[in-house]
C-alpha cells in the first residue's frame, strides 16, 4: 500500500523507521535464547504460586480431596500387583516383587503425568495466553513443579512400601536425590515438547495413552527387566535398555532394594552415565525446541 | 487534528512533536479457525480426506485484518468502532503481540496487555489467588502484590455482597468476573493498555469508576485503545476514534467526527 511508503512526510520516515528512531519493538517477537531463559527466571514466583495454586485446588470437587495424592499411586500399584503379582505370576525367581515392582509403578508415573499434563499444558490455559504475555515456558515448568509436589507424597508411600516388605535401609538411598533430580530435568524437557506438540496437534491427546502404554510396557516396569535379553534380539534388548524410564526406575531400583543389586540391567556406572545424558539432551533439547515456538502459542 | 483524517485511505499523518508508542504498519492478520462438526464429519469422510491430502472441511481462513495503518501517540486513548466481526479485537491481539500478522509489521512501546471479558483466569481458584496470580503474570514482584492486592480486590467491588474474593472465580457473574480482569489488568501502569469491550460488562457505578482508571493511565504518559460497541464510553474516554469496517480502515480522526459518520452511516 502505498501509505507504507511514507508515513511523516515532514521527516520522510516510512513507518518502520518511525518506530525504529523511538525505540519501539516488533510486537510478540521471540527474544534471544539467553535473554528468555533471564525472563523465565524473573517469573519464578509467578511459577511457584501458580503450583502451589494449582496443587491446592486438584481434587478440590473430591469427597477425599488431597487424600488422593497418596491413594492414586497406592491403587495403582495395587491393581498392578494384583495381575502381575498374584494372577500372571512372573515372580518366581525374585526375592522382592512388591518393592520392585512399586518402585517401578511410582518412578514410571512420574514421567507418565509428565507427557500427559505437558501435552495440555498450552491448551489449557489458552485464556491466561490470550491475556497476559510471559514466557510461556512459565507454563510447562509450572507443570514440572506440580507433579514435583506431587511426587514427594508419593515417594514417601513408596519409602513405606519398601520398608514394609523387608528391605533394609542403606546409604544408598541418597541417590534417589541425584536421581531425582536428574529425572525431573529429563521430565521438564520432555514436558516442554509435548507443550509444543500438543499446541498443535489436537489429535495428540487421543493417541497419548496408547503410546504411553506401549512405553509402560517397554521400560521393565511390570515384569523383570532380564526378560528383554532372554526374549529379544541383542539389538532390540540394548535399545530398549538405553529407553530414559527405564534407566531412571533402575537407578531408584538401585538405591532403594537391597535385593535388587545382583539383577540390575547395567552396571551402576553406565546407568548414571545414561541419566545424566538423557537429562542434558531433553532438558536442552525441550527447551530449545519449545522456545522456537514462542510467538505461536496464542494462536490456539 | 482535523487535517489529519483520510477516511477511506487510512493514512494518519505523522506529528513529529510526539512520541509514538504504537506503529501498526499495512498489517494483514489471517488467522485459522476450526467450525466444528459440520456436514461431512463423518469417519469415512475424514479418511477420504486424509488419503487426498486436503484440508479439513471445519477449518476456514480468516482474513480478519487487510492492510491497516496507523500510529498512535503517548498519553491518547483511541476508540475502536465497526460492526460485530469487523477485525476490532483481532487487530488488539496483533498489536499485543498475540497473534502474529500475516504481512506487515506491528511496533511497540513496552509490552502491550490486552484486557478482554472472554479471557478467562483461572476459574478453580479464588479470586485473591487470581489476583495474586494475575499480578505476578504481569511481572510484579511479591511485595508489590502484597501492597496492591487489597486495593485491587476494593476496587473490583466484588466483596460489595458479601465475601467473593475467597471462592473459586468460576462461581462468579459474567459481570463480577470482568470486574476483577479489569481491575487486576489496570492495577500495573502499562505503557499500551488494550480494552476490549470490558467497559461494558459492569453496572453504571462500575462503569464510571473504569472510565475514571482510564483515564489515570492515559495521564500516566500511556496509551490506552478502547474497543466498545457503546459509542457514548467512547465518547466519554477517547478523543481519537478508528473506524474498522471488514478489516479495512475506514476512518481515523477525532472522535465526535468519526462518531457522528459511524452513526450517520446506520
Amino acid at each position: 500500500m502505498a501509505n507504507t511508503a511514507v508515513a511523516d512526510p515532514e521527516s520522510g520516515l516510512t513507518r518502520a523507521q518511525l518506530a525504529q528512531r523511538y525505540g519501539l519493538r516488533v510486537a510478540g517477537e521471540r527474544p534471544r535464547l539467553v535473554e528468555y531463559a533471564r525472563r523465565l527466571w524473573a517469573y519464578r514466583h509467578f511459577m511457584t504460586a501458580y503450583s502451589r495454586a494449582k496443587v491446592a485446588s486438584s481434587f478440590s470437587n473430591t469427597q477425599l480431596g488431597q487424600l488422593w495424592q497418596v491413594l492414586t499411586p497406592l491403587t495403582n500399584a495395587a491393581v498392578y500387583y494384583l495381575i502381575f503379582g498374584v494372577i500372571v505370576s512372573q515372580n518366581k525367581n525374585m526375592s522382592n516383587f512388591i518393592a520392585y515392582l512399586c518402585t517401578g509403578v511410582f518412578v514410571f508415573m512420574f514421567t507418565q503425568t509428565a507427557v500427559s499434563n505437558g501435552t495440555s499444558a498450552i491448551t489449557s490455559n489458552l485464556g491466561l495466553i490470550r491475556a497476559l504475555q510471559f514466557p510461556r515456558a512459565a507454563l510447562p515448568v509450572t507443570v514440572t513443579l506440580v507433579q514435583l509436589q506431587q511426587l514427594l507424597m508419593s515417594m514417601v508411600v513408596l519409602a513405606a512400601i519398601v520398608l514394609l516388605t523387608g528391605e533394609p535401609i542403606t546409604p544408598r538411598w541418597l541417590l534417589l536425590v541425584p536421581m531425582l533430580l536428574l529425572q525431573t530435568i529429563f521430565n521438564l524437557g520432555l514436558t516442554m515438547v509435548m507443550a509444543r506438540l500438543g499446541s498443535k496437534i489436537t489429535d495428540l491427546k487421543q493417541v497419548m495413552p496408547f503410546i504411553m502404554r506401549t512405553w509402560l510396557y517397554a521400560s521393565g516396569v511390570l515384569y523383570p527387566v532380564a526378560l528383554f535379553r532372554q526374549h529379544l534380539p541383542h539389538w532390540a534388548a540394548t535399545l530398549l535398555e538405553a529407553n530414559p524410564p527405564l534407566v531412571f526406575i533402575e537407578l531408584a531400583r538401585y538405591a532403594l532394594l537391597d535385593s535388587h543389586q545382583a539383577q540390575l540391567v547395567s552396571p551402576p556406572t553406565q546407568l548414571w552415565l545414561l541419566g545424566v545424558a538423557w537429562a542434558v539432551v531433553m532438558g536442552i533439547g525441550g527447551f530449545v525446541y519449545f522456545w522456537r515456538g514462542e510467538e505461536e502459542y496464542g494462536r490456539g | 487534528m482535523a487535517d489529519q483524517t483520510r477516511p477511506e485511505g487510512g493514512t494518519s499523518v505523522v506529528d513529529s512533536g510526539r512520541i509514538p508508542t504504537v506503529v501498526v504498519d499495512d498489517v494483514h492478520v489471517i488467522y485459522r479457525i476450526h467450525k466444528g462438526a459440520t456436514g461431512g464429519s463423518s469417519p469415512v469422510s475424514a479418511l477420504k480426506r486424509i488419503v487426498s491430502r486436503t484440508n479439513a472441511p471445519n477449518i476456514r481462513e480468516v482474513h480478519a485484518v487487510k492492510g491497516v495503518s496507523f500510529t498512535a501517540y503517548e498519553g491518547e486513548a483511541i476508540g475502536l468502532i465497526g460492526s460485530n466481526g469487523s477485525g476490532k479485537s483481532t487487530l488488539l491481539r496483533a498489536v499485543a503481540g498475540l497473534l502474529p500478522p500475516a504481512r506487515g509489521a506491528v511496533y511497540t512501546q513496552g509490552q502491550p496487555s490486552l484486557l478482554g471479558v472472554n479471557a478467562a483466569l483461572l476459574n478453580d481458584l479464588s479470586g485473591e489467588r487470581n489476583v495474586v496470580l494475575g499480578c505476578l503474570a504481569m511481572g510484579m514482584t511479591p511485595e508489590e502484590v502484597k501492597r496492591l492486592a487489597p486495593e485491587i480486590i476494593e476496587f473490583s467491588g466484588i466483596n460489595e455482597r458479601g465475601d467473593f474474593a475467597s471462592l473459586p472465580m468460576r462461581t462468579y457473574s459474567s459481570g463480577m468476573g470482568a470486574r476483577l480482569r479489569f481491575a487486576i489488568s489496570s492495577a500495573k501502569k502499562h505503557d499500551v493498555l488494550l480494552i476490549d469491550e470490558a467497559l461494558a460488562t459492569g453496572d453504571r457505578k462500575f462503569r464510571a469508576r473504569s472510565e475514571q482508571r482510564v483515564r489515570e493511565l492515559r495521564d500516566s504518559a500511556g496509551t490506552v485503545f478502547l474497543v466498545s460497541h457503546s459509542i457514548g464510553s467512547i465518547r466519554d474516554t477517547c478523543e481519537r476514534t478508528i473506524w474498522l469496517e471488514s478489516g479495512v480502515l475506514k476512518m481515523d480522526g477525532p472522535t465526535d467526527e468519526v462518531c457522528d459518520a459511524y452513526e450517520n452511516q446506520k
